[in-house]
């Protein structure tokens, strides 16, 4: 999985509550008690994750599917 | 589902069972298989098939009686299919592999087969190889007994010598020239006896004989009179080759467990030739006559042989998997299918690979209707999905949406119960259904007053029925559906139900039914006179009847007799009444496996070029959305424009939403004169989207009103992401177990939606760093 902005990018979101740049960061993700980080970019002050729509359509939900079917 | 269930159902399936040839044969070769790889030109495949189940093929091949054809359903199209011949053509065609035999290690036992005939070979054969000491005697000079009778041929020596060479390989111990006599032969040196010497040959060993002279045994166990001899082949029956085969290996099983002090008879079922259960349709199947060889004298050439085995049937059910998409898609049948689901519950740690097939069946009741034995695969899924509830194991996506939107349904938005608005006794009460007050809010007020013309003291309840949690095995859940429904049912006063659809008729019928219902079908549009429908006069509609009136002659007349009276004509579709086909709304099987449910549609869609009509909104709606004109009953009751009608796109989920809302207020506006109106913030966010955006949203499950409820999340908290490039906003909102994200650029105050995905996962409110 990676990130939508990458380091070598200007970051293209900014935080909308404090204006802060977005930083990559591994969170957690987890469903139905499974769990395993990912590199997301996040605002720190305001711990916010940003999940892109190809992550949230592609891999998450190919996880989420596996994770119902176990 | 239990291990006994499992079997039950296993057995229920005929589709499991030998076609009539192997069934018949009493060794029960592969027929339908080396047949199909004969025709292919497999010969030596095909051999193998045969070598597998006979050691002595080329000696079956040219004297089995073909018990075989007895069965075979090419009989009344032409002719039994000549399989013996097509043996003989294989066993000259192939490659043999060189044939051994693996002996298992020493085992207590000592048997001697007296006759080295057929019979007797295969017997001792079997017993040696399973490491028991086996000792052959013989009259003769060589192993084959009766066959060197036979004529040369038919038989030549050759063939004889070079299959029964394995007896004398092997290293069974054999006597040859030895003349069996009663009163000297050592019984004591012996555990057991099979006496397969042939009738001409037989030493009176004082047991049992029937009329005919032949030697009394078990029919099953093939044993005498007496405990631990055995008999078989000529000495028990006519001369035949492939039966005394069959002796020699039954009277082997026989001889084993006798060894093994086990029971002789326990589980033995189907060893010798019986009758199969398989049903094979034949309709449609143009007779072809037997191949004949070019010269008489010869036997089959090659192509001669590929000829006729391609005459063969390959007889097979497949009643079910022929009529339906879902079964067909998972590339097996039914009594196969039981094992996966039954392999899917009891699976512990691993994924369980069948979840997706059981949420694939729409549950619509065709499989049963068209099978011989009434395998009813939607009620194995229907039970399987309730077990998985019961056992929180069901995937909570496979019917989550469909659950919200009946949640909804039953919610204050849709859901009341309306007293007559003539201030009569309830008497009636006329129940939409949820899907026709989404679909087309604008009948609703036309049927009530139309109704409430015939009908003094007609109330209306608005609400789901509560089929999606009944098909998705939510027990508990439809059980609440059903007492809501029974609460306004009771509240009116106990009405007779008047329905719209056949869902509903279905689900009431089963757990609520004390409830008295009737179909609004020919009730509707009776004192509009005839000329009124004067433009539908002559036109034609395939009638595509709703999975759930399968069994519902009274609806399915009702339509016809309603058309009738209009001047239209209704076709008949080949799969109609208790034959017709789901739309692929049953069962939810359209939010659990979307593919399928195309497929399913476009197969039902393209059986007949002229426009459908049907009697449930979602057939309509499904039909439609694919491209196939379809009508409604209502669409020609109270349509404008049929023509157009017929092509509409049905409204989007949201918009399902928001026309139920509508129904609800405008009937109690029109019966009870009361103003509803919910007062919903999110309601407030003005929402701009192009075409696509809502087309994306509508694949995607994503609402309107879960857009709105994330943008006034947004608007409240402050918390969001912002593309100063852009300007564009991106923010989320969690308000049960589904992330939204949406994507938006503000003017004033309209929100233009760009893009808005969901998730299930969630995301570590606080982040690791």
């Amino acid at each position: 999985m990676s990130a939508e902005n990458n380091s070598n990018t200007t970051p293209q979101w900014i935080c909308g509550k404090c204006g802060s740049p977005l930083q990559i960061e591994a969170v957690n993700l987890s469903y139905l008690g499974s769990g395993y980080p990912v590199d997301l970019l996040v605002c720190r002050k305001c711990k916010r994750a940003l999940v892109p729509a190809d992550m949230a359509l592609g891999k998450m939900l190919e996880v989420e599917k596996l994770l119902e079917d176990k | 589902m239990d291990q006994t269930r499992l079997h039950e159902l296993e057995e229920q399936c005929i589709q499991n069972c030998d076609p009539p040839c192997t069934a018949h044969c009493p060794v029960h070769v592969n027929i339908r298989k080396m047949l199909q790889l004969s025709q292919e030109g497999d010969f030596s495949g095909a051999y193998q098939i045969l070598n597998k189940s006979i050691p002595f093929p080329e000696i079956i091949a040219r004297t089995c009686e073909q018990p075989c054809q007895y069965g075979c359903n090419r009989e009344s199209l032409g002719g039994a299919i000549r399989v013996a011949d097509i043996e003989r053509a294989i066993c000259d065609n192939s490659t043999k592999p060189a044939t051994s035999i693996t002996r298992l290690p020493n085992r207590r036992g000592r048997a001697a087969i007296l006759g080295a005939g057929i019979c007797g070979m295969t017997a001792g054969l079997e017993l040696f190889r399973k490491g028991y000491q086996v000792v052959i005697f013989d009259a003769g000079d060589q192993p084959g007994g009766r066959l060197w009778s036979l004529g040369r041929d038919q038989l030549p020596a050759e063939i004889i010598r070079r299959e029964t060479a394995l007896i004398l390989e092997s290293g069974l111990e054999t006597h040859f020239h030895v003349s069996i006599q009663a009163e000297t032969f050592p019984f004591q040196d012996y555990d057991a006896i099979l006496i397969a010497t042939g009738q001409e040959h037989q030493t009176d060993f004082g047991l049992n004989r029937t009329a005919a002279g032949f030697l009394e045994v078990d029919p099953v166990t093939l044993q005498t009179s007496q405990s631990g001899v055995f008999a078989g082949g000529g000495t028990i029956h006519s001369p035949s080759t492939i039966h005394s085969f069959s002796d020699g290996r039954r009277a082997a099983i026989s001889i084993d467990r006798f060894l093994q002090k086990v029971s002789l008879t326990a589980s033995r079922v189907h060893e010798a030739s019986y009758e199969t259960r398989l049903f094979t349709r034949l309709d449609g199947i143009r007779p072809q006559a037997a191949v004949v060889p070019a010269h008489s004298q010869d036997s089959y050439t090659v192509p001669e042989a590929q000829q006729e085995a391609g005459r063969c049937l390959q007889c097979e059910c497949m009643e079910c998997v022929k009529v339906c998409e879902y079964l067909k898609a998972y590339g097996s049948y039914p009594g196969k299918y039981v094992r996966d689901v039954y392999n899917n519950m009891s699976i512990i740690m691993r994924q369980r690979t069948a979840n997706k097939f059981i949420n694939s069946c729409t549950l619509c009741g065709l499989c049963e209707e068209v099978c011989p034995t009434d395998f009813d695969m939607g009620e194995v899924n229907l039970e399987t999905r309730r077990s998985m509830v019961a056992a929180k194991k069901m995937p909570i996506s496979a019917h989550d949406f469909a659950l919200r939107d009946m949640a909804y349904s039953n919610s204050e938005h849709f859901s009341a119960t309306i007293p007559p608005a003539d201030g009569e006794p309830c008497s009636y009460a006329f129940f939409p259904g949820c899907q026709l007050a989404a679909s087309n809010p604008e009948y609703i007020p036309l049927i009530y007053q139309d109704l409430a013309a015939q009908f003094p003291g007609l109330g209306v309840i608005l609400r789901c029925c509560g089929a999606p949690a009944e098909w998705s095995g939510e027990e508990a859940l439809f059980s609440q559906a059903a007492e809501e429904l029974k609460t306004a049912w009771l509240n009116l006063g106990k009405p007779k139900l008047l329905l719209a659809c056949t869902s509903c008729h279905q689900m009431i019928k089963k757990i609520l039914p004390e409830v008295e219902t009737l179909p609004i079908w020919g009730r509707l549009q009776k004192d509009k006179p005839e000329t009124a429908f004067k433009n539908l006069k002559g036109k034609q509609f395939a009638i595509h009847d709703p999975c759930t009136s399968r069994y519902e002659k009274e609806w399915q007349d009702a339509i016809r007799s309603q058309l009738a009276s209009m001047g239209v004509e209704g076709i008949e579709l080949e799969l109609s009444r208790n034959k017709t086909e789901c739309c692929g709304y049953g069962g939810v099987a359209w939010l659990a496996n979307p593919e399928m449910v195309h497929r399913i549609i476009q197969r039902r869609i393209h059986e007949n070029e002229i426009d459908y009509l049907t009697y449930c909104v979602m057939c309509r709606d499904l039909f439609t959305r694919e491209g196939k004109p379809t009508l409604h009953i209502l669409d020609l009751l109270y349509g404008e424009d049929p023509e157009h009608l017929a092509k509409r796109r049905s409204p989007d989920y949201s918009q399902r939403h928001e026309n139920r809302y509508r129904v609800k207020q405008q009937m109690l506006k029109m019966m009870s004169r009361k103003d509803f109106e919910m007062s919903e913030s999110h309601l407030k966010i003005k929402l701009a989207m192009s075409d696509e955006v809502k087309k994306m949203m509508e694949d995607r499950l994503i609402l309107v009103e879960d857009v709105q409820k994330t943008i006034e999340h947004i608007l409240e908290s402050g918390e969001c992401f912002v593309n100063p490039t852009t300007g564009h906003t991106l923010g989320f909102y969690r308000p049960n177990l589904i992330t939204y994200w949406v994507e938006f650029t503000r003017e004033g105050d309209v929100f233009t939606i760009l893009d808005a995905y969901s998730h299930r996962m969630q995301v570590g409110g606080e982040t690791h760093v």
